[in-house]
């Protein structure tokens, strides 16, 4: 079995890796234009070069304890279907190159949205967890979400 | 893809555009069966299907052009007659190839179809026709025995012209004679004319070439990112800096816009790509209902987007089989009303101000007011009351509901679930507006008017929430500002609906803040400002807490994560690099229409004379202002001297008398004095009621323009509201309060007589 390359973030602590493959790039933080009425993952619409890409709260997105109101978020851009998308994450790792021995199933532990995106895990030599994220379903935050959910979130912004 | 596919591919794409030709040339064979130059043509495309069939081993799609062409070839030796049940028999052929090629299209092959009953059709049309073709006059003379007859070329030029034929040159032998300086083009024509034969206009095939469609949307997302790094330059630049950098950045701008128009022209149609279908859809339709209709076109070669080319398709067929079906009479009907047997339709289109306007007329019966109203009523669709209270205008407009249909009988034409509500909502997903014009016994007109290209429009943006917004300029009709203390009295609340009171109607609000679930950052002294849009056919007022300026867009798409909010039409960057959400302003109208249930009830506001027509002058060097004149006014040139100063105010001498004036600066509180050159003369507005008379005096006079419906007068002093003119934003001055600027007393009896 082949080597997998994972392009590594941290959200809360917790590494999180996404399959090199799916990755775009990596880019520092990036005004966001917020979206009134959009799901409440969806951060706001980042000017890529030019191209208007969404951007997706990961910390939202997993269900995690928001980040802290004076650290700024780093992009990883993923491709999707649908172009380019952007993940807000709390900071960058290296690209880390994992094989199958080191694979597990995803740790009972994990619960509610997240365990819908994390696809398994890697144990990494120092004994950290890698948790591999499914980049198609991580982007696919429901776009039909009506309005009058959304509301008391865009609202308390 | 293999080389055998993309010879298929290649094969299916040729022949799709031959089949519309062909459609073409067939229907206008009919009309005149002695064109042996469409014969040919037809001849040839079939010819080639077969060919090019028989090679890919499409057997099913050999055999039926095969039995077509032998009727063809019976027809193009004159051994045959063109007739009514020919064409058919051609026409079916014609759909049975489409079909087949596409099929061929979707599964590679050519699928489980029989057309044995098509071919002995046409086979028996061959030999039953045969007889009856005893008559046919001889095929018209050759052109180059013609011109080998009458001395103007030799026999070795058209041979030399045929072998460049033969050889793959698509042109014909007298522009290939005209090119080798044998004949003067005035000699072909004549030729042609003595030949009874048209010269034909296909010679465009040398001078295009074909582009894949992804390839030019790349190049114009690339020309949008370019105009987007022209404005934030150009921006940035401003009006200081290093004047070398300020010449590049100005040439920039410059090549930007060419360049963009250019990208935008590559992408361009001609109209006539839908409509060359149309003729054939109305002979098949005359067929079935048994009327004749003749088809006329204008402006054919009018060009639109290809995005917007594709999306007019449907809605226009559709407006076309109406017209045949429902609004061109029965022959006998016709001919009881003094009209033609003939029905006639006509299509035209033409570029107005940014945008394409296309009209198809029929010179039926018009639309049975009377009708419309019993089937409004029968439907539901407005009460007695609201009918009576409706004008012509808006009666006609009631087809547009859905859930109308005033055909009495559905025929297999019409009727088929599609209304008139879907081609309008299909017009206006692209942007476009939708009308229609009828007059009894005289027939039909429906208007359309769309933009030119989705791709880059302009955009009014505004900011409401602390957000910026963009909002499409073809929705925009006019901008109003208002002072926070006229705020709370002209905007009142009906049945819990906000409405402004602009001129005689009741103008629905909404509030984007709110609709956003956003909270306004308008403090409570700030004006506040009512776009006035349209969409659907109706008005309303978006109240947004400031407007900024007009600016050209790049349409992006929302990505699916953002699809469900529906409140927004797409995105943008504007110059300074930040992103901004486009404002989908019939997604707005359709709430707007939700939450105001408000009839017309508002009685007509005081104004002061009533006109169409403003004067556009300039105050300070960024501000227009309108100033209307009508029936009362006069406009005037003085000497300076005609100014004299009384006391500290100003007074002018007209026609032996003195009337007091204003100068229109100091009406509208603008912060740069008028500087009137002293020695210029005065351009005065004069207006007079009764014994007074006043004068308004303006800076110079840019322009007079119509402009639909301008009464004054709401509330406000100085400036009323403001306008888009001519793209431009303009100020339309408060005339009342120029007025009593200049005379307090002007109006003095009309408030005796009020109050």
């Amino acid at each position: 079995m082949a080597v997998i390359q994972f392009s590594t973030f941290l959200l809360a602590g917790q590494l999180y890796g996404i399959e090199v493959d799916s990755v775009h790039s990596v880019r520092k933080f990036q005004p966001l234009t917020e979206v009134p009425l959009a799901p409440p993952s969806v951060a706001g619409l980042i000017n890529m070069r030019g191209q208007v890409t969404t951007a997706i709260d990961m910390r939202v997105r997993l269900e995690l304890p928001a980040r802290e109101a004076d650290s700024t978020p780093m992009n990883v851009v993923v491709k999707s279907d649908d172009g380019l998308v952007s993940l807000l994450v709390d900071s960058i790792g290296d690209v880390i190159d994992t094989s199958p021995d080191q694979f597990d199933q995803v740790p009972e532990s994990i619960q509610g949205a997240a365990r819908d995106l994390v696809v398994g895990a890697y144990t990494m030599p120092d004994g950290q967890l890698l948790l591999a994220l499914d980049a198609a379903r991580t982007v696919d935050v429901g776009g039909r979400s009506t309005s009058v959910d959304a509301l008391p979130d865009s609202a308390t912004k | 893809m293999n080389d055998m596919d993309e010879i298929v591919q290649e094969f299916l794409l040729e022949s799709h555009e031959n089949l519309d030709q062909l459609d073409r040339d067939l229907v206008a064979l009919e009309r005149d069966p002695e064109s042996r130059e469409r014969l040919s043509s037809i001849f040839r495309t079939i010819h080639t299907i077969k060919g090019t069939s028989g090679f890919l081993a499409f057997s099913e799609l050999e055999k039926v052009t095969h039995a077509g062409e032998s009727l063809l070839s019976r027809l193009r030796d004159g051994k045959l007659h063109f007739n009514a049940e020919v064409t058919t028999g051609l026409l079916a052929m014609v759909d049975a190839v489409r079909r087949l090629l596409a099929e061929i299209e979707q599964t590679g092959v050519e699928g489980e179809h029989d057309h044995t009953e098509l071919i002995s059709e046409l086979t028996a049309l061959q030999e039953s026709a045969a007889k009856t073709a005893a008559e046919v006059a001889p095929p018209p003379p050759r052109l180059g025995d013609l011109l080998i007859k009458t001395g103007r070329a030799t026999e070795e030029d058209i041979h030399f012209a045929i072998r460049e034929q033969e050889i793959g040159d698509r042109r014909h032998i007298g522009e290939i004679l005209v090119e080798q300086g044998v004949l003067e083009p005035g000699e072909v024509a004549e030729m042609l004319g003595q030949q009874g034969d048209q010269l034909p206009q296909r010679s465009i095939y040398e001078s295009t070439l074909r582009v894949d469609v992804a390839l030019l949307d790349e190049l114009m997302n690339l020309v949008g990112e370019l105009v987007l790094t022209r404005n934030q330059i150009v921006s940035t630049i401003g009006g200081a800096g290093d004047p070398v950098l300020l010449r590049a950045s100005q040439r920039l701008n410059t090549i930007a816009s060419d360049l963009q128009s250019g990208v935008m022209r590559a992408r361009m149609q001609q109209i006539n790509i839908v409509w060359q279908k149309i003729p054939r859809v109305v002979r098949d339709i005359c067929v079935s209902v048994g009327k004749t209709v003749a088809v006329e076109m204008e402006g054919q070669d009018t060009e639109l987007d290809k995005t917007i080319i594709e999306a007019i398709n449907a809605p226009l067929t559709h407006i076309v089989r109406n017209a045949v079906d429902h609004g061109i009479e029965t022959a006998d009907v016709r001919l009881a009303a003094g009209k033609a047997v003939e029905g006639r339709i006509k299509l035209s289109a033409r570029h107005e101000s940014g945008s394409v306007t296309i009209e198809i007329s029929d010179d039926g019966a018009g639309i049975d007011l009377d009708r419309v109203r019993a089937t409004a009523q029968k439907k539901g669709l407005a009460s007695g009351p609201e009918l009576a209270a409706m004008t012509e205008d808006e009666i006609v407009a009631l087809v547009f509901l859905p859930g109308f249909s005033t055909a009495e009988k559905v025929t297999n034409v019409s009727g088929r679930g599609v209304g008139m509500d879907v081609v309008r909502n299909n017009i206006e997903k692209i942007g476009g507006a939708i009308e229609l014009r009828t007059e009894r016994t005289r027939g039909t007109t429906v208007i359309i008017k769309i933009p030119l290209t989705l791709a880059i429009m302009p955009a009014l943006s505004v900011t409401s929430g602390g957000h910026r917004y963009a909002i499409p300029q073809i929705n925009l009709l006019e901008l109003i500002r208002l002072e926070a203390d006229d705020a709370s009295t002209a905007i009142q609340t009906i049945h819990d609906a906000p409405v402004f009171r602009l001129r005689d109607d009741l103008l629905p609000l909404v509030y984007l803040h709110e609709r956003l679930g956003l909270s306004s950052l308008r403090a409570a002294k700030d004006p506040l400002f009512i776009a006035v849009l349209q969409a659907e056919d109706r008005e309303f007022g978006l109240v947004v807490d400031a407007v900024e300026d007009t600016q050209e867009i790049v349409v992006k798409p929302l990505q699916k994560q953002l699809s469900g909010i529906g409140l927004f039409a797409g995105a943008t960057v504007f110059g300074d690099g930040s992103v901004s959400l486009i404002i989908d302003v019939a997604e707005m109208a359709h709430q707007a229409r939700r939450r105001a249930a408000v009839e017309q009830t508002a009685t007509a506001t005081a104004t002061a004379g009533a006109s169409n027509r403003v004067l556009i002058t300039n105050i300070g060097p960024h501000r227009r202002l309108a100033v209307p004149i009508g029936g009362v006014t006069r406009l005037e040139q003085l000497p300076p001297a005609a100014l004299e100063r009384v006391g500290d105010r100003e007074m002018l001498q007209y026609h032996g008398t003195i009337i007091p004036m204003a100068r229109i600066s100091d009406v509208v509180n603008d912060s740069q004095p008028m500087t009137v050159d002293a020695d210029a003369p005065l351009q005065v507005v004069v207006y007079r009621r009764g014994r007074r008379t006043v004068g308004l005096v303006v800076n110079e006079i840019i322009d007079i323009v119509e402009e639909a419906d301008i009464s004054v007068a709401i509330s406000g002093v100085g400036v009323e509201r403001t306008l888009v003119i001519g793209e431009q934003i303009t100020e339309l001055l408060d005339v009342h309060a120029a007025i009593v600027a200049a005379d307090p007393e002007f109006f003095a009896d009309d408030i005796a007589g009020a109050a």
